[in-house]
């Protein structure tokens, strides 16, 4: 089915099931442990040999040679598979650098060894053993240092990277009011609890990996890529993941190192990266260098806005695109964006949550208060008037729905913004409070996807896709599509996802799973209601699936009879015509925060959110708040505590483990509000629903940055804002 | 983590007599620190004797009319004491800033003391490090120390020490109680338990090979306000930029220790006898021979003010 016309009045929008808060259909699994992760797989008549792996100790260079004699002595030690023993392999077409082959060393901790042993301790000993003589080279890890060096990349993720609109300069030099500021924002680790893992089991030339992915069909081609095999050859599985946060898009090392440990060991390999690997060993958000410069007449309206950003990754990566929704968010006729990329040899960067717009609306959504402040205008009616609802650089090209102003006017409303005073004057005991506010914004993707819907005898639906469920909800709400399309409740319905055998699906990535990965369901669902039809010999126009029925005209029948013993199956991909690009489609929403800030220490706590979201039509208000409130958690850690600290000698991030990356505990998350504008997107799917995972992180940092300028009168422009940052420009303590 | 044996020690006597005869050996009681070393391959002890069923968790009175803490009373129960939540509550707000409910489960007193530090660079065996590998230098000089020491820091060595339960117990004057291997015991004054780092940071404390704490022993109670204040970027679970451990009189006098600054609980006669006067005095007499580097040279002025804080809490 390809979606090339805004839907109209379908199924779906009957809403007994969707919609609807139906808690996931997974919950129980999860609760009490059923639900099998990656690296717990376990076949009692599978003899498991556990691969331990070796990082290299240097961010560049070459391996001069490798000693493993005292490894194969190890107790335990079945075999050592070496990036010098497996020569030269392939390279993913999503990786930038290699996982593994080759005497070349493109970064720290990038893999150079697996051990493969009889028990997991033995092995980790054994990894230790290993002694490698490298040639050093040197090479840039400081993107400060860096930043006079980036170069202009062919794009930033598909769209040019500059763009210009009137006489930006000109503009920004005649305004009444004008603010230039730069703010950076460090490298970021995604910190999923379940780190990267896999099992690999060969039989003859196939093979099958259990693994923890967000995509399917990627992995598969990049991990046949990297081997140098057929596809077709290899099965992977990934039923159920424990976080990922772009962490998990693209093939990582744990797939190949167990497939080639299996191979020489000639045994399935369970191989999970160690904890201080995640830093290192696999992507990162790459840290942000932002101007952004505004002019705007004395009445608040923005005559010129500019937003230039650099960023720096390995030779032959990518932009960290954070002027992306410059672009988009804010009208004003002179505008300009421009993202330049300086080589650096840390480890490679690459998509971490709301890629572009988490970095950028953390930079953007602070210049807006400070700007409003200079106007004298309350930051919230700035964005008002500042709304457009075409895109500002292309003006014949509408946004398909936004309702950013409903968001920040209810928000507000709710919050009790009014009782917002000037900065440093609330002051409660020892804490100076601040109220602080930033839109959030993230443009919605769609992409194919694939379902296959049976029905059988006993009149249970199951849906099979390669879809992925990284804890946002895809069960319940694949589970829940299938129900209402097919007339029947969610108990009724079966889903099996993540498992490369199953038609392939949107996957888990930039928001885009839940609308996609849906549609995909829907489309298969009305090849399986023109089934059942023809079956009965229905016409299928008039035809009606309710309460485990079928009905047409006067005739009911029930829906276990219609599938009868053989039962019937409908398959179908979504596929996506030019509605993205007639119509500017995103997702919108006001931050809210309230801030704490201890007058003596500068320690910063949260006392309230919430966020207001408008992101299309909510499947499952339960899920969906999940989501926002997660990444409300997140937007927390960034504001706060996260940086991924660069050693800019040795050219690696210090301090990879959990205990050096500060990610946010219970104790820093207060009362969190989630509010969904009622609305529906019809040019988004026929589900009409949007992206809510990444909205829900987009805006939220500047927020708290905002209320704690708020606060203190304190303007932080570098995160994280920890208490140094601010300490100096507080109160004496009395 | 290395294969190692394991015995479980019968006696005090014996557990110190194993370890003086196997300088590879380790003591191990909750284990929430030397496991994970252990996992890393930093700690690689080629044998472990569990000194857990000696019976060293009881908590007593002493004929002086202080405390006797035994070795393996665990931070949970010590931080829950009647006693010394009533008269030790510096003690009591220290243990309960410290790690999560579960580690404090485990870890026990004299296992607090002899945690490690948390320098990031301890923990990466690729980097040099002087207290890892004697000799190697230390990567924490110019590199990341935002975390780290900025007073008794040496050229070899800026770690500091992550026990927040030491920082009170140095604020009471408490003494560490050992068995040597050849059955001598003694009392070690927290003052002079842990070492600064100098050119020998792998040596932490003045235990000799073999010497096993039996107890911490608590003079009697010295009444004022007690005062544990941990500053963190996290509102728990890490460890402290900079914590202050303070038993302030009503006159104003008082002690002072402090956290996070130093290879051991910072605390010096002469900034307690500026306390009168007042938090930028003390600090300075604290601080005064402070050398930090750009990112941390913040904790000095972050002393003062947490310090400013505790004053005016104890004036309540």
């Amino acid at each position: 089915m390809k979606f090339e016309t805004p839907a109209k009045t379908n199924p779906i929008d009957n809403l007994k099931v969707v919609g609807q808060p139906i808690h996931r259909i997974d919950g129980e699994l999860k609760t009490t442990g059923r639900a099998m992760y990656a690296y717990e797989w376990h076949d009692p008549n599978m003899r498991y040999a556990y691969g331990y792996p070796l990082g290299s100790a240097i961010a560049k260079g070459r391996i001069k040679s490798m000693d493993v004699a005292a490894v194969q002595k190890s107790p335990g030690v079945l075999s050592v598979v070496t990036t010098l023993s497996v020569g030269d392999l392939g390279k993913g077409k999503l990786n930038t650098a290699k996982l593994f082959g080759g005497d070349k060393i493109e970064h720290y901790h990038q893999a150079i060894a697996v051990v493969v042993a009889e028990t997991f301790e033995q092995a980790r000993a054994a990894a230790s053993l290993i002694q490698v003589d490298y040639q050093e080279e040197s090479a840039a890890f400081d993107l400060a240092a860096a930043k006079g060096s980036a170069v202009k990349p062919k794009d930033a993720g598909g769209a040019p990277p500059d763009s210009a609109v009137g006489d930006f300069d000109g503009a920004f030099k005649s305004a009444a009011v004008s603010f230039d500021g730069t703010y950076t924002t460090p490298d970021q680790s995604h910190a999923m609890m379940e780190p990267h893992a896999s099992i690999a089991a060969w039989d003859d030339d196939e093979l099958t990996v259990w693994t923890s992915s967000q995509m399917i069909d990627w992995w598969r081609s990049d991990l046949a890529a990297t081997l140098g095999m057929e596809k077709e050859k290899i099965h992977l599985m990934s039923p159920f993941i424990g976080g990922g946060f772009g962490g998990k898009l693209f093939l990582r090392s744990d797939a190949v190192l167990a497939a080639l440990a299996a191979k020489a060991a000639g045994r399935p390999v369970k191989v999970a990266l160690p904890r201080p690997f995640i830093a290192n060993n696999t992507t990162h958000r790459p840290a942000t260098i932002q101007r952004i410069r505004i002019g705007a007449q004395r009445d608040g309206k923005i005559t010129a806005i500019g937003h230039e950003s650099w960023s720096g990754d390995l030779p032959g990566g990518g932009l960290e695109t954070a002027a992306m929704q410059t672009r988009l968010l804010y009208a004003g006729e002179n505008r300009m964006t421009a993202m330049r990329l300086a080589e650096l040899n840390l480890p490679e960067g690459n998509a971490m949550r709301a890629p572009g717009e988490a970095p950028g609306l953390m930079a953007l959504e602070i210049a807006i208060d400070e700007m409003a402040e200079k106007l004298g205008i309350d930051p919230i009616e700035f964005r008002i008037v500042n709304d457009t609802q075409v895109d500002p650089e292309n003006p014949e090209r509408p946004f398909s729905h936004r309702n950013l102003i409903g968001c920040l006017k209810l928000g507000a409303e709710r919050f009790g913004w009014s009782e917002r005073k000037q900065p440093g004057l609330r002051r409660e005991g020892n804490w100076l409070v601040g109220l602080g506010v930033a839109a959030g914004f993230r443009n919605n993707l769609v992409m194919p996807s694939g379902a296959r819907v049976r029905l059988a005898g006993d009149g249970v639906v199951t849906v099979e896709t390669d879809m992925t469920d990284i804890g946002t909800g895809s069960y319940t709400i694949i589970a829940q599509t299938a129900a209402e399309m097919m007339g029947v409740t969610v108990e009724k319905v079966g889903v099996h996802l993540g498992d490369s055998r199953f038609p392939v699906s949107a996957g888990s990535g930039g928001q885009f799973g839940a609308n996609s990965a849906t549609s995909g369901v829907y489309a298969a669902c009305i090849k399986l209601r023109e089934a059942v039809a023809k079956k009965l010999g229905f016409n299928s126009n008039d035809v009606v699936f309710e309460n485990g029925q079928v009905r047409s005209g006067n005739r009911s029948v029930a829906l276990a009879e219609a599938a009868g013993s053989d039962g019937l199956v409908g398959e179908d991909t979504m596929e996506w015509g030019d509605l993205t690009d007639t119509h500017q489609q995103s997702t919108f929403s006001g931050h809210f925060v309230e801030v704490g800030v201890d007058a003596a220490t500068g320690e910063t706590r949260i006392r309230r959110m919430l966020a207001v979201c408008a992101a299309g039509r909510i499947i499952n208000p339960i899920t969906a708040r999940s989501q926002v409130i997660g990444a409300m958690t997140m937007g927390a850690g960034l504001a706060l505590s996260e940086e991924l600290a660069v050693d800019t000698r040795h050219g690696f991030f210090v301090n990879h483990d959990l205990a050096g990356y500060e990610v946010p505990v219970h104790a820093d998350i207060p009362h969190q509000d989630v509010i969904f504008m009622d609305e529906t997107d019809p040019m988004s799917s026929p589900m009409k629903a949007k992206g809510i995972g990444e909205l829900g992180l987009c805006g939220v940092s500047a927020a708290i940055a905002n209320a704690i300028y708020n606060a203190t009168g304190v303007r932080v422009r570098h995160y994280p804002i920890t208490l140094d940052k601010v300490i100096g420009g507080l109160p004496e303590v009395a | 983590m290395r294969a190692f044996t394991y015995e479980r020690a019968a006696s005090v006597e014996a557990a110190a007599g194993a370890a003086a005869s196997n300088p590879e050996a380790k003591f191990i009681a909750g284990g929430t620190n030397l496991l994970d070393l252990m996992k890393l391959e930093i700690e690689t002890p080629s044998h472990l004797i569990d000194v857990n069923g000696l019976g060293l968790d009881r908590i007593e009175a002493t004929p002086e009319g202080g405390l006797r803490i035994g070795a393996l009373v665990r931070n949970t129960d010590l931080a829950a004491h009647e006693t010394i939540r009533r008269d030790y509550g510096v003690l009591s707000r220290a243990l309960v800033a410290g790690a999560s409910g579960q580690l404090r489960n485990k870890a026990t007193t004299a296992g607090n003391l002899m945690q490690r530090t948390r320098c990031p660079y301890f923990y990466d065996t690729n980097q040099p490090c002087n207290k890892r590998r004697p000799g190697s230098g230390c990567s924490a000089l110019g590199g990341i120390s935002r975390q780290l020491g900025v007073v008794g820091v040496s050229d070899a060595c800026i770690a500091t020490h992550p026990s927040d339960m030491a920082v009170a117990m140095r604020a009471l004057d408490a003494a560490v109680e050992t068995v040597k291997p050849d059955g001598t015991r003694r009392s070690i004054g927290m003052a002079d338990f842990h070492r600064l780092p100098g050119d020998t940071p792998h040596i932490e404390t003045e235990l000799k090979s073999g010497e096993f704490i039996t107890a911490v022993v608590l003079p009697p109670p010295i009444g004022g306000r007690h005062i544990y204040r941990k500053v963190r970027d996290r509102a728990s679970y890490a460890f402290a930029l900079v914590s202050i451990g303070a038993v302030i009189q009503p006159d104003g006098t008082g002690r002072i220790s402090v956290g996070g600054v130093a290879h051991k609980p910072w605390r010096l006669d002469a900034a307690d006898a500026e306390l009168p006067k007042g938090a930028k005095a003390a600090s300075a007499a604290l601080l005064a021979d402070a050398r930090t580097t750009e990112q941390n040279k913040f904790k000095v002025d972050l002393v003062e003010r947490t310090l400013g804080a505790v004053i005016l809490e104890a004036r309540g």
